[in-house]
Parts: C-alpha cells; structure tokens; sequence
C-alpha cells in the first residue's frame, strides 16, 4: 500500500501542514510518496525530500503548476491516483481548493478536515464547528482526505533521504488563469504554525489600535490573528481570521483579547494548550474555555501586560 | 446570462447543537433551522448581479426533505426569480449534491453557479469544487469580490496568506466567502412576493443521479470539555501563572 501525499509549497520551499499531512500519512502506514507540481520548484522538491517517512518524491514541472491551480493540479493528481490506496492533503485554503476536484473526477468521497485516524478507511473529523467529532468510514478504493494542521505533530523536517522522480503532466487545461496576488508580509510567524498567539476582537476597536497586539506580540515571539469581527469591521486583512471557517490553530498559548468568544471562533482555537482572555465583559463566553482570564479595560490591561513582559525579560 | 444558487437548510447559527445520547447524530429536531450563512452571500451576490442587469434570472436549488422549500423560500424572498427543489429523505454527502447540481445545470444551462463555502453542519467545503471537476469548468473558491468582464469572471480568493485573484472562463462555479457582501433581509412585501414564484420539485431518481452515501459515520461524540474559567486579578499574577504554572512564557 502507498499513499500519495500533494505538498503545499511556494517552490523554494515546503509549507510546514505538507509534514503534517505526512504525518498523517505515517499514521495510516503504508509507502509515503510526496507530488511538487510547481515551477522551478526543485528546492521545494528537494526539501520533500528530507523529510522523515518521506519514501519518494514526484516533481512536477511545468509552468502551469507555478500558482497551484486547482483546474490544473487536480487534473495530475487524478492521473497518478489510481496507484495509490489514499490521497492526502492539507486542509489549508491550497488543499480545500483542488482537493474535492481530485475526488469528484475519481468518482470518490472526500474526508475533509481529518483530526484522527482510527483505522486506514476509518476517520475521526470534527462536524458543527468542532462542537462534535465524526467517525466516518469510507467505502471508497482511494481514499481522499484532507488533514487537520492542528491534528498530527508534523514529520520531521529532516533525516529523509528521499529519490526524487520526475513526473509528467498535462500543465494548463486553460480554464483559469493566475492574475495576482496580494499576500501579507509579516516579520512574525505564521498563524497556523506560531508557538503563541495574540488575537484581537471587535473589542480592539480599530485597527489602529492592534498595534498594541504587535507590540506585545514581538515580545513573544507571537504571530497576530483576529476574529470574524474584527475582520469584518475592517480592522485587519481576512488571513488573520481565526475560526470555523477561517484558520484552525492550536498554539501553546492563545492570548484573546477584547474577543467575547462566539462558538464559531473558539471553533478555531479551542484546542490551544493555554488560553488566557482579557475582556470587559465578565459574562463574555471566552472566559468559559480561558485557562486565565483578566476582566478589565483592554486597553489598560494590555499596556500593562506588555511593560510586564518587557520589564521581566530586562531582569 | 442565466445564474444558479444551490442553498442548504442548516441548524441556525445561533443554536448550540446537542449530541444525540446514542451518538448516531446531532438533535435536529425542534431546532431552529436556517439558510447556511454562506449561501446567504450567495444568492445575496446572485441578486446584485441581476439589479445590476449584469444577469437575467436567479434560480436557487435546494435538496433535501419537504422543508427545503422553507429555504429556497427565503432565497426567493431576497430576490431569487425562481426555486428548483430536488425531494429526498436520504442522507445527501457533497459527492450526490453536486451529481444533483450538474443534472441541474444540464437543464438549466446557467453561466455561472453559486455556491456558499462550505456549509456549516457538516463543514465539509468539497460541493462547489465538486461540481466544477464534474462540469469541466473553472472554479472560483473562498471569494470576496466577482467581476463579470468579457465573457469571463475576475474572482478575489480569500486564502491563507492573503488575497488571489483568478480569471475564469465563464460557464464556472464561484463559491462564497464572508467578506464578498452583506445580505438583506427580506422585506415582507417580498416575502409575500415569494410566496407566489415557482418552485419545480425533482427527485434524484428523475435526474438519474444515485445518491447513496460513501462514507459511513459509525458515531458523533462530544468532544472533550475544556476545563476553563480561573481567573486572574492582576497583570503581575497572569505573567507569574504562565511563567511557573502553565510554562508557556
């Protein structure tokens, strides 16, 4: 039995949910095989390729493959499918793309957003926001599954030694085009793999003032996230959105602050190890789940916690 | 140009859903139930491009029991001009629907489908790519803005790391994010209106479409409960608590 896992990368190198899904994959067992469709994409290929469990790595060229079309990745991955017993990808915004193209023109189920795995056609996957846990078994020859970042430890970055083979593919069916993109830059990590967390809410008020969440995210090492609220207030871009149907995080620690805690963002964080909730509101649900909470005035609770940490790490 | 919006009857976001005590399901019964959140955006989206003389006709499709005709109602109410429901008391996954929803779009030949991103029972978000793989058209997932020019749709996706834009070639499907619009309410003279608009009732047998399901669920459990609601007094005391108690900072 070998599994085909689809890595989400930018072609220098690989995104950290691709050694999630891997680890995924090492979960169910069987023969790991990693596809790099991208274009110039060798160093990404060649990072695969390290990864622990990793057994071989398909590269893809073509320049058709260089923004991860779903019409065009899901048209390769369908053509080399029928060799492998799963097909897995991460649940990230790349694999809920082209993922359920994959599975329609296999004519199979996909299992989305997997947490655990019980048995190689056996899935646990969360079902109302998180707020109940699906066991689901396919019937399917191939199973297609897309993984939880949260859920599996990624594979090590390193100790494989994977050959890598290269692979043919159609390249462009002409049904879309890449026009451009308009990413975020940030020096801070990113949400989904960041150790701590600082999250705004409507309670921020404006976007002005998350400064005051950067400034006390740098001083741990923190990346910055929101709730739907405060995205839609316009305060900050939608990839802060944490939530049911924004980014899935489970950090070390999750700082929510002026976030009053509606079920479809705790749906989003609910799994961090710690959670501390700054808040006015003593009612506000948040503080249920919070391991700490600190009811008070944000904006003179987080000043303060900021000159803390500062004045901790000068000591 | 012809628009199709499917929309899904869903447990009301408000409702904080139960565990059924013999884990085959989640209670439905006597819950408030509503149009997926994401589907309201889609048909909102489909309204605006019809005032907008940008298309002709909005149809919306539901599936499911009798009560779908609830939902596809309230589509018809926001300004949908008619409603498709496709009759089935059998368990739908997103493989069926979107067999359903091709069949649909053979008849109806629509230039562009809807649908909301995922739906928020079951949280899959497979259907709409689903639909474009089985047409062999473009898809446009997780959108904020849509630009109909030239025979083509200009689609703003939300993703990960920001925000893509994508040319399709028309006819495709688009799938809705949270940020494309804001939908109405529907004023009561529409919702009298709708009341009067048509809505055809089909069965998978008559779209020859097989809808048994592929995937078996075994159990649905509650998750475990976060332990949670210690509180702090103090800045001083969260940072020692983090420090020496949960080794966090």
């Amino acid at each position: 039995m070998a599994l085909l896992v689809v890595a989400e990368h930018d072609n220098q190198s690989l995104k950290s949910s691709t050694l999630v899904a891997v680890a995924a994959a090492a979960a169910i067992g069987g023969e790991i095989h990693v596809l790099v469709a991208g274009h110039n994409a060798k160093p990404a290929a060649e990072a695969a390729a390290k990864a622990a469990g990793v057994a071989k790595v398909l590269l893809a060229e073509n320049p058709a493959y260089e923004h991860l079309l779903a019409e065009d990745i899901a048209a390769l991955v369908v053509t080399l499918a029928p060799s492998y017993s799963h097909v897995l990808a991460p649940a990230s915004t790349f694999g809920k793309n082209f993922l359920p193209r994959v599975a329609a023109l296999l004519d199979v189920a996909q299992i989305s957003d997997i947490s655990g795995v019980v048995s190689p056609d056996t899935f646990v996957r969360p079902i109302y926001a998180g707020n109940a846990l699906a066991t689901v078994q396919s019937k399917d020859k191939i199973k297609v599954i897309s993984v939880r970042g949260t859920a599996f430890p990624p594979a090590e970055a390193k100790g494989g030694n994977a050959p890598i083979e290269t692979v043919g593919g159609a390249g462009s069916a002409g049904l879309s085009r890449f026009v451009g993109a308009e990413l975020s830059k940030s020096e801070r990590p990113e949400l989904t793999s960041a150790r701590v967390i600082v999250s705004g809410g409507r309670g921020m008020q404006s976007g002005d003032n998350f400064k005051l969440l950067e400034s006390l995210a740098d001083k741990l090492g923190a990346a910055v996230g929101a709730s739907r609220a405060a995205v839609d207030a316009g305060f900050v871009p939608n990839d802060y959105q944490v939530g049911q149907t924004g980014k899935i995080v489970a950090p070390e620690l999750y700082i929510a602050v002026g976030i009053s805690g509606a079920i479809q963002h705790l749906a989003g964080m609910k799994d961090s190890k710690v959670i501390v909730a700054i808040n006015k509101d003593e009612e506000a649900p948040i503080f249920q789940i919070a391991d700490y909470g600190i009811v008070g005035d944000l904006f003179k609770i987080v000043p303060e916690l900021d000159a803390e940490l500062a004045k901790r790490r000068g000591s | 140009m012809k628009l199709l919006v499917a929309v899904k009857r869903v447990i009301d976001y408000n409702v904080k859903i139960r565990v059924k005590p013999d884990k085959t399901g989640v209670e439905t019964a006597n819950v408030k139930m509503s149009m997926n959140p994401f589907d309201e955006i889609g048909v909102e989206e489909a309204v605006r491009l019809k005032e907008a003389g940008a298309a002709t006709e909005v149809i919306a499709v539901s599936m499911g029991p009798q009560a779908c005709q609830e939902t596809i109602r309230t589509a018809l109410a926001m300004g949908a001009d008619r409603g498709i429901h496709v009759l089935s008391d059998a368990e739908l996954q997103p493989l069926a629907v979107a067999k359903l929803l091709k069949a649909i779009a053979a008849k109806e030949q629509p230039q562009l489908v809807i649908l909301g991103k995922q739906a928020i029972d079951d949280d899959s978000n497979q259907t709409g790519q689903m639909l474009a793989a089985l047409l062999g058209w473009a898809q446009g997932t997780f959108a904020s803005k849509l630009k109909l020019e030239g025979g083509k749709a200009l689609v703003t996706r939300e993703i990960d790391g920001g925000l893509e834009t994508v040319e399709l070639k028309l006819p495709a499907v688009m799938t809705t994010d949270l940020r494309l619009n804001e939908p109405r309410y529907a004023s009561l003279p529409n919702i009298m209106k709708a009341k009067k608009k048509p809505i055809e009732q089909l069965s998978p047998e008559a779209l020859g479409v097989e809808v048994a399901p592929r995937l078996v669920t075994l159990k649905v459990e509650e998750p475990q409960k976060r332990q949670g609601g210690k509180k702090v007094a103090s800045v001083q005391e969260l940072v020692d608590k983090l420090k020496t108690e949960a080794r966090v900072i």
